[in-house]
């Protein structure tokens, strides 16, 4: 079933040992349900991501994919039956925090980021550091932040200042922050949830090349959005989902542009890939 | 009506790229210098309409000695109202937290020590049922503490019957050294608690892990979640501080009064929450000073004393009251909105 098709680089080849059936996924979900009251948004997924792959994952509009994604990232619990595995071993207190600690760090659609605070504060959401007396290490946070947007927001240093609030940022900007964010904390896997809607075309284009780097650093990467034109040309996999299932699983050497293309306007149309 | 960024004040020419610049001090610390600035004015205006009364140190000993009693507990009430809540029921918790200390000592012949511990986990049992209460069935905190303030203080006076307890120096000497005694014989001992809790709330809130959740909880919940933070624990953590310093407060004002009354709590609560607020604390949550809740605190003590000193009418009070909390409240917004106008413009 898994090829590994596009091993261009080095390090990405080292980071994933073998083409073969014996890499061990950094993350797989196998029959993963999630039902909201009497919704079911996700029925019976089987999912894996493998060492140094970027993963597409492609459906319309409430086909599941921010769920599947918030249950990837132990947002949501999966229904009793589903099972979720980190590199191999199968993990059952799956939560937000164990998730970031394992290293799968999420660029949010909506961007999970606290506004009326400073950049320095949601760099370090959730994460942070402390020093030996277990105080906030603020200065730290300060400098890494003031570091981190000058080398990865391509800003020129001391562009932005740290103490920033981020409501007086351009979403192009705020993007750049929770991408940032994602990369800072050296991420196994790192899930981006439509991170190009709401931006410029240069923008765009930086995030595209974000992702490619994802790869470039044999790190793994999960790309949602609704435009096949973004996706197709930085992935390696390409997931279908369509009202909770998983439609389709190709490699992308097995497919064209075109030919996804038709085959998603068939899927929306019946449901069916075929 | 306003009119875009040309508004006096701010019309320095901006740079064309001024996010080079860090935020300015105004932006930063804005409505912390606000509060300082009313805090300041309101004084020179009580030594010049009583230079007798606020040229001798009697005044200040004065609201020295009553202040903390509300404010220690408007530095613990800031946590919470930057989560975005709110809690009405801590005048009950002062008065139930000092009815097991009584009770201790008098009833159950504990020894002080282990009475005040008792007291202070009735605090935070009181404080971690609110908190659990809001945070875990997500009921609104304005609803839940008006409940649970009626029922902590209807606890109380079942167990007290109704009667107070005398809390004399030859009995409580140990408490009265806690609370009491002013420090080296001069310093009102209440303030100097006051400025040690000021400080460690200020370590707890701005340089802790908790304190950092804190101001995300209150800022933006989904987001918070999103990234991992407890809300559940954050928030229910807020209240059970509150519980605690209300006890703490509860305990000092008793033994200042050598007695502890069945009523103890009632009367503090408006005062509290007016500290919090003029201390430009936001009741959107999110954003919130302790610095600003601490000067606030003297603002509204410095009122009460002041104003019977200055030879004013007593009668006056909640009119200067209402006068101050409503002018820096708009002055803060007034302000706010400018840097806010300036930060949105200024790009």
């Amino acid at each position: 079933m898994h090829k590994e098709t596009n091993v261009t680089n080095l390090a990405a080849a080292a980071a994933a040992p073998s083409p073969s059936a014996d890499a061990v996924p950094v993350i797989e979900l196998r029959n993963v349900s999630k039902t909201f009251g009497e919704v079911r948004s996700l029925s019976g997924i089987n999912f894996k991501v493998y060492p140094g792959e970027i993963v597409g994952l492609l459906g319309d509009n409430g086909a599941g994919k921010s769920t599947l994604v918030k249950t990837v990232m132990g947002f949501h619990k999966p229904d009793a039956g589903g099972e979720v595995f980190f590199k191999g071993d199968r993990i059952d207190d799956w939560s937000v925090a164990r998730a970031r600690s394992l290293g799968i760090e999420t660029v949010y659609q909506e961007r999970a980021l606290c506004e009326k605070q400073p950049i320095w504060r949601n760099m370090f959401m959730g994460r942070e550091p402390r020093t030996k007396w277990g105080l906030l290490d603020v200065k730290r946070m300060r400098a890494e932040s003031a570091r981190l947007m000058s080398e990865h927001m391509g800003f020129t240093s001391a562009a932005v200042h740290p103490d920033n609030i981020v409501t007086t940022m351009s979403g192009g900007e705020k993007q750049g922050v929770a991408i940032t964010r994602a990369l800072h904390f050296d991420a196994q896997l790192v899930i981006l949830d439509e991170p190009t809607m709401g931006l410029s075309l240069t923008e765009t284009k930086k995030t595209l090349e974000f992702v490619t780097g994802i790869k470039r650093a044999g790190k793994s990467a999960i790309f949602i959005d609704h435009n096949i034109f973004h996706v197709y040309p930085v992935v390696d996999r390409l997931y279908v989902l369509d009202r909770g299932k998983v439609a389709g699983v190709y490699d992308k050497s097995q497919i064209t542009m075109e030919e996804l293309i038709e085959r998603l306007y068939r899927v929306a149309r019946s449901g069916s890939l075929e | 009506m306003a009119t875009d960024n040309a508004t006096p004040g701010i019309k320095a020419p901006r740079p064309v790229d001024n996010r080079i610049a860090p935020p300015s001090i105004l932006r930063r610390w804005g409505s912390q210098l606000g509060i300082i600035g009313v805090g300041l004015v309101m004084w020179l205006c009580f030594v010049f309409a009583a230079p007798a009364a606020f040229t001798n140190a009697d005044i200040y000993v004065a609201f020295a000695e009553t202040t903390p009693v509300f404010g220690i507990i408007a530095l613990a009430l800031t946590l919470v109202v930057i989560t975005g809540e709110i809690d009405l029921s801590f005048p009950s918790v002062m008065a139930l937290g000092t009815a097991i200390f009584c009770l201790g000592t008098t009833q159950w012949g504990l020894p002080w020590w282990l009475a005040l511990i008792a007291a202070f986990a009735t605090g935070a049992v009181c404080g971690w049922i609110n908190g659990a209460l809001v945070a875990r069935l997500n009921i609104p905190s304005l609803v839940i503490t008006i409940g649970t303030q009626f029922l902590f203080r209807g606890l109380e006076l079942v167990l007290m019957n109704g009667t107070g307890v005398p809390l004399t120096e030859d009995q409580y000497p140990a408490l009265h050294m806690i609370f009491r005694e002013p420090l080296f014989g001069v310093l009102p001992i209440e303030t100097v608690w006051m400025v040690v809790l000021a400080i460690l709330t200020w370590l707890l809130l701005n340089r802790t892990r908790f304190g950092a959740h804190v101001f995300l909880v209150g800022d933006n919940q989904t987001s918070a979640r999103l990234m991992g933070v407890n809300i559940v624990s954050v928030k229910t953590r807020t209240f059970i501080f509150v519980g605690i310093l209300a006890v703490f407060a509860g305990l000092m004002v008793s033994v200042y009064g050598y007695y502890f009354w069945p009523t103890t709590g009632d009367g503090y609560l408006l005062t509290a929450i007016a500290s919090v607020f003029l201390g430009g604390t936001s009741v959107f949550g999110g954003t919130g000073s302790i610095v600003g809740t601490f000067v606030a605190s003297y603002i509204i003590g410095a009122i009460n004393a002041g104003i019977v000193s200055a030879g004013i009418n007593a009668f006056y009070t909640q009119l200067a009251f209402g006068f101050v909390i409503v002018f820096s409240v708009v002055l803060q917004t007034i302000i706010e909105r400018r840097i806010r106008r300036q930060s949105l413009t200024g790009r």
